[in-house]
Order: C-alpha cells, then sequence, then structure tokens
C-alpha cells in the first residue's frame, strides 16, 4: 500500500493507512438549520475505512451539529448519512454501530467505572462471560485495570477520558465520534493523550472522527481534515496540503500564520503565473497549475517560513526590500513584522539556532526578502 | 469590609434567633409540670403520657399519615412527569401552559384552593357520583394536586443541573429512551425525589384550611385537631406533640443534610 | 404513510405527549375547572338545602330554561364596607410583612451567599428546617410567647424594661411577626440563589475603581438583586393576601383580613355563594402579581444561563 501514497502522505505523522475505495461514511447533501439559522449548509464528505478524520474549525461553525447528526442525536433538515452504505438518517442513535466520547466524558456518576464499561454491552444480547472478558479487554487497552472499581468522582481528568474511551470503544463500533477529546485535558497530558490515541486508532483499526477547534491537535492525529466554517466544508485534505495549499482564504488564515496579498492576474503560461499586487513593487511569480484567466482577482497566501533574508545580490525573482518593525521572541523561532514601501506588513519566520546569539535582525533594519515561486499559492476564493 | 461583615454577622445571628427561639421554647415547656404554659413549675413527662391517651388526636394523626403517604407517592410521579416535559420536552406544545399551571399553586392562597377544589367535588359527585362523599379521598386529591406543584419545582431543578450528555452517552451506547430513563436519569435525580416526596409528605401533614374545606365528616386530621385545640388557648399537649414532631423533622433533616453535605464536599474535592 | 423503520420514532413522539398530557390534565382538572366553578357558585344564591346554592339553570316542568345569574354577591362586596375593608387589610398586612421579610431576609441570604462555601450548606438547611415542621405549630408558638403572661412579657417585666405586660397577642403586630416568621424561608431562598451566583469579580472591579463597600452594595449588588428581590417578594405577597391561620390565632377579632372573611362566610355563615364571589375577587387581584412573579423568575433564570 504504502508505493500508492503520495510524499504528502508520507510525511504526515498520521498517515492515511485506509483503503481509498472503501467508504464506511457517506454524508450526502446534510443541511441541519435550527429555526432559521444554518448549523449545517449542504454537507456532503466520504469517510473512508480506518481513517482517522477530523472536523476542524471555530466554535459555531457547524461541526459539534455535524457530529450529533452522525451519532443520531439531531435530524438533518435534508440529506442523508450512510454507514457502510446503509442510510441511518432516521436510525435512532441507540441502534447505530456508532459510538461517542462526549467532551465532558458523560461518565455515568452513580456507576462504577466497569459497570460504566459494561454499560453498552449490556444493552446487547451477549452471554455475562463474553461482557466480562470484553470489559476487562477494554480495560487492560486503556490501561486502568485498577480503577475498576472507583467512581467517576474518584479519578483524575486523564483517568475518566480512558474511562470514556474504554466505555464508547467497548461495542467495537463501526465509528468512533470523539468531541473535543482533549478539551477537558491539560497542555502536557494532551499532548501525550494524543499519541496514545494515534496509536490505539492505528491498532484497533475503527475509522475515529474527531472535532476540534484546535489546528495543532488535528495536524498532529489526523490523516485527513474538513476545515468547517459558518456550516461549510472549506476544504477537506491531510494537514499537510490544508497547510501547503489552503483552497481559499479563511483556509488560509485559520491553519498557521499566513501573509495574504491581493493581486490581479497578468499571466499564465506553463504553470508560471504573474501576478500584479498593489502593495508590492513588480509583479509576484507563483506556481500553480490550475487554469487561471488573466485579469482575474485572486489572493497569494504565503507562510512566513518560506520567505529567507536574501543578501543583497541575489537575483530571485520575488524579491522585495522592508523594513523590520516589530520582533516577537517565541522561543523557537522569532516573528518579524517588515514593512514594505506601501505601508504592508510581511511577517516572516526565523528559527533561533544559536541560544546567546544576538538578534540576527533588529528593529527598523532594511532586508531584503525573497521566496520561490512554489512556496505560495494562488487562492481564488 | 469590616464593618458590614459584622452587621452582617450581627443580622444573621438575630435572625437565626428569631427563626429558632419560638421553637426552643415549645419545646422547653413540653416538659413543664404547669398546665399554664408558660408558668414554669417544674420538670414533667406527664403531658407525653396524656398525648398517648388522646385517641381521638391518636387517630387524626394516623389519618394524616396516612393521608401524607399516599399524597406524596402520587405527588412524586405526577410532579416528576410536569418537570420531565419542562425540562426535556421545553417548547414543545402544552408546556408553556404547564409551566404557568404548576407554578400558581405555590403561592395560591389556601382558602381559594380549598374551597374551589370542595366546589369541584360537590359538582363531580352531582355529575358522576365520584368521589362518593367527602373525606380520605378528596384530602388526598386536593393534596396532590398543591404537592406535585412542590415536587415539580425541586426535581426540576435537579434535571436541569444534570449533564445532558449522560443520557445521550446512554443511548448512545444502546439503550432505548425508557431504559435510559431508569438506569440513568432516575439514579441521578433520586436525590431531588426523595426530597420531594419528603416535602410532599410535610405538605400534607401541615395542610390545615384545604383540608378543612375538602374533608367530610368523618375525616379529621392531626392540623384539625391542633387547629381546634389551639383555639381554645395554649395546651400543654400541644407542646409535646409539636416537640415530637420538631425531633421527628430534626432527626430527618439532619439525616439528609449530612448525606448531602457529604456529597457536596466530595464533588468540590473533586474539582 | 408510516413504515415499520418509523414506528419507534412514532411510539416515542406518543409517550413525550403522554408526559405532557398527564401532569397537564390533572392541574386542569384539579386546578384550573375548580377556578370555574367557583366563578358558576359566586352567581349563585345561598338556599338551605345541599348544596347550600341555587342552580344557575332551572327548568321548570314545561322545558322552559332559565339562566339566573345573580350579581348580588359582588354587589354586596362592593357596597359594603366590611369586604372592601378587609381587602385593604389584607393588603396592607400583606405588603407590609412582605417588606419587613426583605428587611430580616435580605442580610440573611446575602450573608450567607457570602459566607465560606462549606458553611453555605448547613446554613441555608438551618433556614429550611422550621419550614419542615408544622405551620400550625409554629403560629401555636408565637401565642406562647406572645401572651400577656408569655414569654416576652416574663422577660422584658424581669428584665425591668416594662412594669405592666404588653398587649402584642391578638393585635395587628401579632399578625407582622407571624407573617413574618412563616413566610421567611420562601423569601431567603430565592433571593439566596440570585445572590450567590452574583459574579464576585464585579465587586472586585467596583473596589479597584474605588468604590466604597456601602456604594458597591447600593451599586452593584443591589441592582442585580432585583429579579430575586421581586420573585422572593411575590412568593410572601400573594399567599398573604389570602392567609387564614394567621389573622385567626394571632389577631383579634376585630382583626380584618380576607381570607378570615372568606372562612366565616363559609363555615359559620354557610353562605358558599358569597364565600365564592370573595375568592373570584381576591383571585382576580392577585393575577397582577403573580405575572410579575413569573416575570421575574424568568428574568432571573436567565440572568442565570
Amino acid at each position: 500500500m504504502t508505493d500508492t501514497r503520495s510524499a504528502d502522505e508520507l510525511a504526515s505523522s498520521a498517515p492515511d493507512t485506509s483503503n481509498n475505495r472503501d467508504i464506511i461514511l457517506q454524508i450526502d447533501k446534510v443541511t441541519k438549520h435550527f429555526d432559521s439559522a444554518y448549523a449545517c449548509d449542504d454537507i456532503s464528505l466520504s469517510i473512508h475505512r480506518g481513517e482517522f478524520f477530523s472536523l476542524l474549525g471555530a466554535s459555531g461553525c457547524g461541526k459539534t451539529t455535524l457530529l450529533r447528526i452522525l451519532a443520531g442525536f439531531e435530524t438533518p433538515t435534508s440529506g442523508r448519512v450512510l454507514i457502510d452504505g446503509v442510510d441511518v438518517t432516521n436510525v435512532p442513535p441507540y441502534q447505530r454501530p456508532v459510538n461517542m466520547m462526549f467532551q465532558s466524558f458523560a461518565l455515568f456518576p452513580h456507576m462504577s467505572v466497569i459497570d460504566n464499561i459494561a454499560f453498552g454491552l449490556k444493552q446487547e444480547a451477549i452471554s455475562k462471560a463474553e461482557r466480562n472478558d470484553r470489559v476487562r479487554e477494554m480495560m487492560s487497552l486503556v490501561q486502568i485495570e485498577k480503577l475498576a472499581g472507583r467512581k467517576p468522582h474518584q479519578l483524575s481528568g486523564g483517568q475518566r477520558q480512558r474511562v470514556a474511551l474504554a466505555r464508547a470503544l467497548a461495542k467495537h463500533p463501526k465509528l468512533l465520534l470523539l468531541d473535543e477529546p482533549l478539551g477537558a485535558l491539560d497542555k502536557k497530558l494532551r499532548e501525550q493523550t494524543q499519541f496514545e490515541l494515534i496509536n490505539l486508532q492505528q491498532r484497533l483499526g475503527i475509522t475515529f472522527i474527531m472535532v476540534t477547534h484546535d489546528q495543532e491537535e488535528a495536524m498532529t492525529m489526523s490523516s485527513r481534515i474538513a476545515l468547517m466554517h459558518e456550516g461549510r466544508v472549506e476544504q477537506v485534505d491531510t494537514p499537510r496540503r490544508i497547510y501547503e495549499f489552503p483552497a481559499t482564504r479563511y483556509a488560509a488564515g485559520f491553519i498557521g500564520l499566513v501573509n495574504l496579498f491581493q493581486g490581479v492576474v497578468v499571466s499564465h503560461e506553463n504553470d508560471q503565473v504573474l501576478i500584479e499586487c498593489e502593495e508590492l513593487p513588480g509583479q509576484l511569480l507563483v506556481h500553480h497549475s490550475q487554469p487561471l484567466a488573466v485579469g482575474m482577482d485572486v489572493s497569494v497566501a504565503l507562510r512566513p517560513e518560506k520567505i529567507r533574508v536574501l543578501p543583497g545580490n541575489d537575483n530571485q525573482p520575488n524579491r522585495v526590500n522592508a523594513v523590520i518593525k516589530d520582533i516577537a521572541y517565541l522561543g523557537d523561532v522569532s516573528i518579524y513584522h517588515a514593512e514594505v514601501a506601501s505601508g504592508k506588513r510581511i511577517k516572516f519566520t526565523l528559527p533561533n539556532v544559536q541560544a546567546l546569539a544576538e538578534q540576527p535582525l533588529t528593529w527598523e533594519q532594511e532586508v531584503t526578502l525573497g521566496w520561490q515561486g512554489d512556496s505560495c499559492g494562488v487562492l481564488t476564493l | 469590609m469590616r464593618k458590614r461583615s459584622t452587621f452582617l454577622l450581627t443580622a444573621m445571628i438575630m435572625g437565626y434567633a428569631f427563626l429558632y427561639i419560638p421553637i426552643f421554647s415549645l419545646v422547653a415547656y413540653s416538659f413543664n409540670e404547669s398546665r399554664l404554659v408558660t408558668v414554669w413549675s417544674g420538670f414533667s413527662t406527664k403531658w407525653y403520657a396524656a398525648l398517648l391517651e388522646n385517641d381521638a388526636l391518636l387517630d387524626a394523626a394516623w389519618l394524616s399519615i396516612k393521608v401524607a403517604a399516599i399524597n406524596a407517592s402520587c405527588a412524586i410521579v405526577l410532579g416528576t412527569l410536569a418537570a420531565l416535559a419542562l425540562v426535556k420536552l421545553k417548547g414543545k406544545r402544552g408546556t408553556r401552559s404547564l409551566g404557568v399551571m404548576v407554578t400558581a399553586p405555590l403561592v395560591m392562597p389556601e382558602v381559594i384552593t380549598g374551597l374551589s377544589l370542595l366546589l369541584l367535588f360537590v359538582a363531580m359527585e352531582t355529575m358522576l357520583g365520584w368521589p362518593a362523599g367527602r373525606g380520605q379521598t378528596t384530602i388526598i386529591l386536593a393534596h396532590v394536586t398543591f404537592s406535585m406543584a412542590y415536587v415539580t419545582v425541586i426535581v426540576q431543578s435537579r434535571l436541569a443541573n444534570m449533564d445532558q450528555s449522560l443520557e445521550e452517552a446512554a443511548m448512545d451506547l444502546g439503550a432505548k429512551p425508557l431504559k435510559v430513563f431508569f438506569a440513568i436519569t432516575l439514579p441521578i435525580i433520586s436525590p431531588a425525589l426523595i426530597a420531594g416526596w419528603l416535602l410532599a409528605f410535610t405538605l400534607s401533614m401541615d395542610d390545615l384550611v384545604v383540608a378543612n374545606f375538602v374533608s367530610g365528616p368523618g375525616a379529621t386530621t392531626l392540623p384539625m385537631v391542633v387547629y381546634s385545640s389551639v383555639r381554645l388557648g395554649v395546651s400543654p399537649q400541644i407542646n409535646a406533640l409539636a416537640t415530637i414532631m420538631i425531633s421527628v423533622v430534626a432527626i430527618a433533616v439532619l439525616i439528609g443534610g449530612i448525606i448531602t453535605w457529604r456529597q457536596e464536599k466530595r464533588n468540590t474535592q473533586r474539582h | 404513510m408510516i413504515t415499520i423503520r418509523q414506528l419507534p420514532q412514532l411510539l416515542r413522539k406518543e409517550s413525550r405527549s403522554l408526559i405532557i398530557a398527564v401532569p397537564w390534565l390533572w392541574l386542569a382538572l384539579f386546578f384550573i375547572l375548580p377556578f370555574l366553578y367557583i366563578l358558576k357558585i359566586s352567581l349563585a344564591e345561598p338556599q338551605l338545602a345541599q348544596p347550600p346554592y341555587t342552580d344557575l339553570i332551572q327548568t321548570d316542568g314545561e322545558g322552559l330554561v332559565t339562566v339566573l345569574l345573580n350579581f348580588a354577591n359582588y354587589m354586596l362586596i362592593w357596597e359594603d364596607s366590611l369586604y372592601l375593608d378587609a381587602f385593604v387589610g389584607s393588603l396592607k398586612v400583606a405588603g407590609v410583612s412582605t417588606i419587613l421579610c426583605l428587611l430580616v431576609g435580605y442580610p440573611m441570604a446575602y450573608g450567607i451567599a457570602r459566607a465560606p462555601v462549606h458553611m453555605r450548606l448547613p446554613l441555608l438547611m438551618l433556614i429550611i428546617l422550621p419550614f419542615w415542621t408544622s405551620f400550625l405549630i409554629r403560629v401555636y408558638a408565637w401565642m406562647g410567647i406572645l401572651k400577656s403572661n408569655g414569654l416576652l412579657n416574663n422577660m422584658l417585666m424581669w428584665l425591668g424594661v416594662i412594669d405592666e405586660p404588653l398587649d402584642i397577642l391578638y393585635t395587628p403586630i401579632a399578625i407582622y411577626i407571624g407573617v413574618v416568621y412563616s413566610y421567611l424561608p420562601f423569601l431567603i431562598l430565592p433571593l439566596y440563589a440570585t445572590l450567590v451566583k452574583l459574579d464576585n469579580t464585579l465587586l472586585e472591579a467596583a473596589a479597584d475603581l474605588g468604590c466604597r463597600p456601602f456604594k458597591q452594595f447600593l451599586t452593584i449588588t443591589l441592582p442585580q438583586s432585583v429579579p430575586g428581590i421581586l420573585a422572593g417578594g411575590m412568593l410572601v405577597f400573594i399567599p398573604v393576601m389570602g392567609e387564614f391561620v394567621i389573622p385567626d390565632l394571632l389577631g383579634g377579632p376585630d382583626s380584618l383580613m380576607i381570607g378570615k372573611l372568606l372562612w366565616t362566610e363559609f363555615f359559620n355563615n354557610k353562605d358558599w355563594p358569597l364565600a365564592s364571589s370573595l375568592a373570584a375577587v381576591l383571585l382576580v387581584a392577585l393575577i397582577i402579581p403573580f405575572m410579575l412573579m413569573r416575570h421575574f423568575e424568568r428574568k432571573s433564570e436567565e440572568g442565570q444561563a
């Protein structure tokens, strides 16, 4: 399988191990409105078996509503949801082959850990012995065997998260839905748990669908991300492609830092686009394979780390003179804000290689910035 | 800051004294030898003995306990249904009017409730032949009507504070709605149900006015006996009765309080 | 078309409407319908029979149906100063005792809300505890305290404050004491619920901006607790308007309150129609405060959300 993957996917921390033709979840033109407000607006997505899929977006973008539609807590106003080819749009939550890990974990406060995990299995007709085996298996999977008899209020946040996970996995669902699974944990624990979740997902091969507002979390964990905005899907792609090749201005701005330049297409030949920007002197050269019409209004997105400080004699096509106005030291890197003649500010980052070295650049210093034609993208939306 | 604290402290001490002095005076004088309740003439338990021989009073007490228990059990069912409707089915047809109807009995002057129910029972008897005459049944029907309002308030606040995702989680794990209710919702709101039952019981035990309107010649509740005795002036037997009732309530509330306090403490420790 | 698939959902809908319908019907039958009977009987005439009132709809032997509406009771209530005085008396007692309850209850509710967290529940329990003991017996306790040779007079005489016993029992003062005593928890609880939810950082912000404690209270705490004050106030005001036991046991024979008058008309004079008219008038008078209460309850609920 590995040889069929592109270089982008190889580099992603959570590779897409799925067989792309095997679609487990099909969301077909799902729209949901509450009164007159649209929470989901004509969303269509196909999710593959074994994927770790993230719904990413700011609060109120409709990602949680979409997840609740998948779980069956909300019925879409229109559209269909198919799991393994079966239309489950009107199937109540308790009959769906789907389980959910809630943001609040929703552990039953009056039941012990073991009863919480066994709850889902008790709703099925399986023997007590098998049930006990499954519960024990789940507890060892998330390493909480010692907590079996405890009540939820006697557990730490991390332990509760594990119990919630074990409970949701106990029924071997076709889909595991995770609603901000790490939101209730502190930062340190969150990072550790991210990798545990990825490992668990790869070991079990269950399809995970996660809702998160945290771009870093989505980037680290997912094989693919659907970036949502105001009830619509802005872009669906691998973390790397979403970062490097954002499809829209919103997508570019939501994930990571970005410089956006407004401009007009001057020419487009052999994947080479020349763009005239009011804010920048000269014309920008960008590599772009999609057809663009001359005279079209576009934006050019440029990531700060793609910018280099050029020595005076370099003859790179994209170059601009600027003056450093602001420096933000972040530890690993520093972010510089440089102002060009038009007043437009360009953000760029430089790694802080030496601990005790003076800042390589200082305030009011004049610099020449440059970047490759293939390091920036053209956005038409 | 200090000045206001002293003011608050004094106000609270005086407030609590105001609430408790009458109760302690009742208890103290129940052990008074003298018939004149407020003149102390020595310790005695004779009024308790007299109480035990007061058959009319004991019969009334038994009737009251019976009525209160049946009332509380019915009120808890109706009140819980109403609370479920108001919290879980908010916005559905009929819940708005239910909300108004369930608040009104809380403040309705008892004379109006009593009189209006009596008129209804009289009319029902002439039209339907039921309830035949007035007595235990009519008292229970009347008490359930105002008790359920109190139960609704208590259960409603507990339901509203309950994490809704608990029920969703149960459903997500395959439990059907009825099963969710009995396995998750009910155990979680059970403290409110117990509190609601006890409150409904107390309200019924306590009611003089409504019972006086809707009861018939056969049914005399404890408050009616107490009232007719108290109207004639203070009586040491009533002090003894009051002391017994206060002790029962105090012990029950104390136990309940300790349990909730512990739970609360555990919960706050958790966060 | 109903498919088998939709059946569970349909059943869910059915059970949903049942959850609403059962308490709804109960209250409609035993709470709303009786009011219509009050209106009906208030238009009847008393008669010596069982039940002791005339039927509004009468059929004579020839099948002629006549509807007799008798407005005499309402005329009487309007014309006879006794009834008007009773309404004014009730209004006065309810109004004054609501204010007294506030004066006693507000500092207590505020004190509990500002107490350390672990003390709040025990302090609240102490407020509720008397409420669980019999109302009748609590009123009775005040008879023993307030009467001429009662606890209060004995104490004041022993202290040398007074030479001869004060007449408190069977006066309006006794009614006020009894009402405040009995209804205090109804005011403290909603007020506490409002006060405890107030954001403490608002006070800190006010202090930070140079506001002194008393002014903080006046400009920050008090305005924000208005919904709680009004909701709690109505919880006292409305039932006291129709109070019977307290004026009957603690007030003198000349204490005029509508609840007591209604009781007398019904039990002593056996005039059911007149008692019904009084109830109807009281009911109408209480609609406005009831709406106010609902309004402020909802307001304070919204404030919490």
